[in-house]
């Protein structure tokens, strides 16, 4: 019998199977998370298929990360609804403020090697950095997880993504990501998973992971995972209270597919509108003006994408006149830190708007909504038409040092050309 | 398994059809009701295709229907608007899942001969899932579609996970 996968190997630990790709299995959860956007939903259903009790409350978790604060009193009942169920339950739940649920179920301590975590919301995906089986579940997968304890899933096929060399000056986890998606396509690892390795890893700590993991998902992947090492280990030192098992890949386990990214020759990239797979050097792309220049979300709002954005800004000497320079941090704790080290108030002398931690813009359901014909250069996810709450606007996704630039300049350009 | 035999209009969309252009973020968070979101029913990029929808018609796209957040009101309200069937070259995952988890048939197929409006006729092939066959009145052309895993039709001929759960308690594997 041919060896596994690390995928194979959490779920057949998780269901009690030799679980193999294509077979489905039905597995133990370690944490399950609902956020504003699923969990009301959630509710619902629960109660529907007659949920009394949860199986396990602290295996569970609740933010208020999309509407946050509440726009409209519609989203305040939601959030009303959600404190109450957890109240009642003992749910854990992380009220407006503390920022998006993927990054809280990480900063936490949740999420470790060898576990398997779920998330009602497709970033689930972001855990993977850290060793762990995640992926992006719906509201009625919450809802019998909370009865049972238990999700049925199909153990995916895997897709060994190598990565050798070292990335250059002013390239970033975010261009290796957007150049995987180039690669692969909005649909090219469909029920896949995503297994990084290789010579580079070493060069890339967990907050570097974060953003690979975060992104698989605009691939189709089911998830993106990394093996465990010192770096995730140094991250999860004081984080991580339990006992875990790091897994690893046999030697002689089976992938449908093999790609390899050299570091070295990757340039900054930049994903056009209205596709995450619609991937070009950002060279490409000159004198492409931009009205809003967002910095946040689950894939770009941690304390070292601020950093890197301000880094640029400040060697451009600061925004262009009629840029809109939007930072959402990703956390309470991003924010505190900011506050700590001095950004926070460089951005706001730079005339940034700071906007509460959470989703913020990223799906348009709460701050800087963008007007008709504008065009954002963001460091989130997504590019689709409409995602951030206007069809008339164009999204430009990159690099957190990437939008930097486009800050400084008022148009896509290189950060390169920026930084030297 | 149940006899599936559904009969209606081919409704035609194209590839990478996301969760936000079957339902955008921003109606979900004034009301999670099927009935009030059907209206707005792909409205980022066909703003009056919801008027237009019969019950009974099916979804017909590309490949990768569905990618994007996994919200479950992208299938609930597609069940709102009466649709109980999905055709696709492709599926999203999360979108897949919640499909069966609501008793929305999600038809892994080769669509692309399909037009809109086209009447098809969709119906098991012999005994117990062993697979579906799309027949096209207007075209005369039929395609097939392969078996689910059992765990998949279980939830689906409950209904979907909730009258599932009701059912059982918890998962019969």
């Amino acid at each position: 019998m041919a060896g596994k996968t690390i995928s194979e190997k959490i779920l057949s630990s998780k269901s009690g199977m030799d679980a193999r790709a294509g077979d489905v299995v039905v597995c133990k959860v370690d944490y399950a998370l609902g956020t504003d956007g699923s969990t009301p939903m959630a509710i619902d259903y629960f109660d529907a298929m007659g949920g009394k009790k949860i199986f396990d409350p602290k295996r569970i978790v609740f933010a208020l990360d999309h509407y946050a604060p509440a726009p409209s009193r519609a989203t305040a009942l939601l959030h009303t609804r959600m404190r109450e169920f957890a109240a009642t339950h003992g749910v854990p739940l992380w009220d407006v403020g503390e920022g998006i649920g993927h990054q809280l179920i990480v900063e936490s301590g949740r999420a470790t090697p060898g576990s398997l975590v779920m998330g009602a919301d497709s970033h689930a995906v972001t855990y993977g950095a850290l060793n762990c089986f995640a992926t992006g579940i719906g509201s009625s997968d919450l809802a019998a997880i909370m009865i049972s304890g238990r999700i049925w899933l199909r153990v995916p096929e895997t897709i060994k993504v190598t990565l050798t060399g070292k990335l250059s000056a002013h390239v970033y986890p975010k261009d290796i990501a957007l150049a995987l998606a180039k690669e692969l396509g909005a649909d090219g690892a469909n029920y896949q998973a995503l297994e990084f390795c290789g010579p580079a890893l070493p060069t890339l700590d967990l907050e570097d992971r974060l953003v690979l993991s975060n992104l698989t998902v605009e691939m189709g992947a089911k998830n993106g995972i990394f093996p465990s090492d010192a770096m995730s280990l140094a991250y999860l030192n004081g984080r991580a209270g339990g006992a875990f098992t790091q897994i690893d890949a046999d030697s002689d386990a089976q992938y449908v597919r093999g790609i390899t990214i050299a570091l070295d020759t990757l340039e900054p990239q930049v994903a056009l509108p209205h596709h995450v797979d619609r991937v070009v050097p950002i060279g490409e792309t000159p004198g492409t003006e931009v009205q809003m220049v967002y910095l946040g979300t689950c894939t770009g709002g941690r304390v070292r994408d601020f950093h890197q954005a301000l880094e640029v800004i400040k060697a451009g000497g600061g925004i262009a006149p009629r840029v809109q320079l939007i930072v959402t941090p990703a956390s309470r704790t991003v924010l505190e830190t900011l506050s700590r080290d001095g950004t926070l108030s460089e951005f706001i002398a730079l005339g940034a708007v700071i906007v509460t931690p959470g989703c913020g813009s990223c799906c348009g359901t709460c701050g800087a909504i963008p007007g008709d014909g504008i065009n954002v250069i963001s460091t989130a996810n997504r590019n689709f038409k409409g995602r951030m709450g206007n069809s008339s606007a164009s999204i430009y996704l990159a690099s957190p040092a990437s939008c930097g630039a486009a800050a400084v300049r008022g148009s896509i350009v290189d950060p390169r050309e920026i930084s030297s | 398994m149940t006899a599936i035999h559904m009969q209606g209009r081919a409704r035609v969309f194209g590839d990478d059809i996301n969760t936000d252009y079957i339902i955008t973020s921003r109606r979900k968070r004034e009301s999670l009701d099927p009935q009030v979101l059907r209206q707005y029913l792909f409205e980022e990029i066909n703003p009056t295709f919801a008027g237009t929808i019969e019950p009974g018609d099916f979804i017909i796209a590309g490949k990768n229907f569905g990618c994007g957040s996994a919200m479950e009101v992208a299938v609930t309200a597609i069940l709102g608007a009466g649709i109980r069937a999905v055709l696709a070259v492709s599926f999203s995952r999360t979108y897949f899942r919640n499909a069966i988890n609501n008793g929305l048939l999600p038809v892994v197929c080769d669509t692309t001969g399909i037009l809109e409006v086209d009447r098809l006729e969709l119906q098991n092939i012999g005994e117990s899932g062993a697979g579906l066959t799309i027949q096209n009145a207007t075209t005369g052309r039929d395609i097939s579609a392969g078996a689910l895993p059992q765990i998949m039709l279980d939830i689906l001929n409950a209904g979907g996970l909730v009258p599932y759960f009701r059912q059982y308690g918890d998962f019969q594997i």
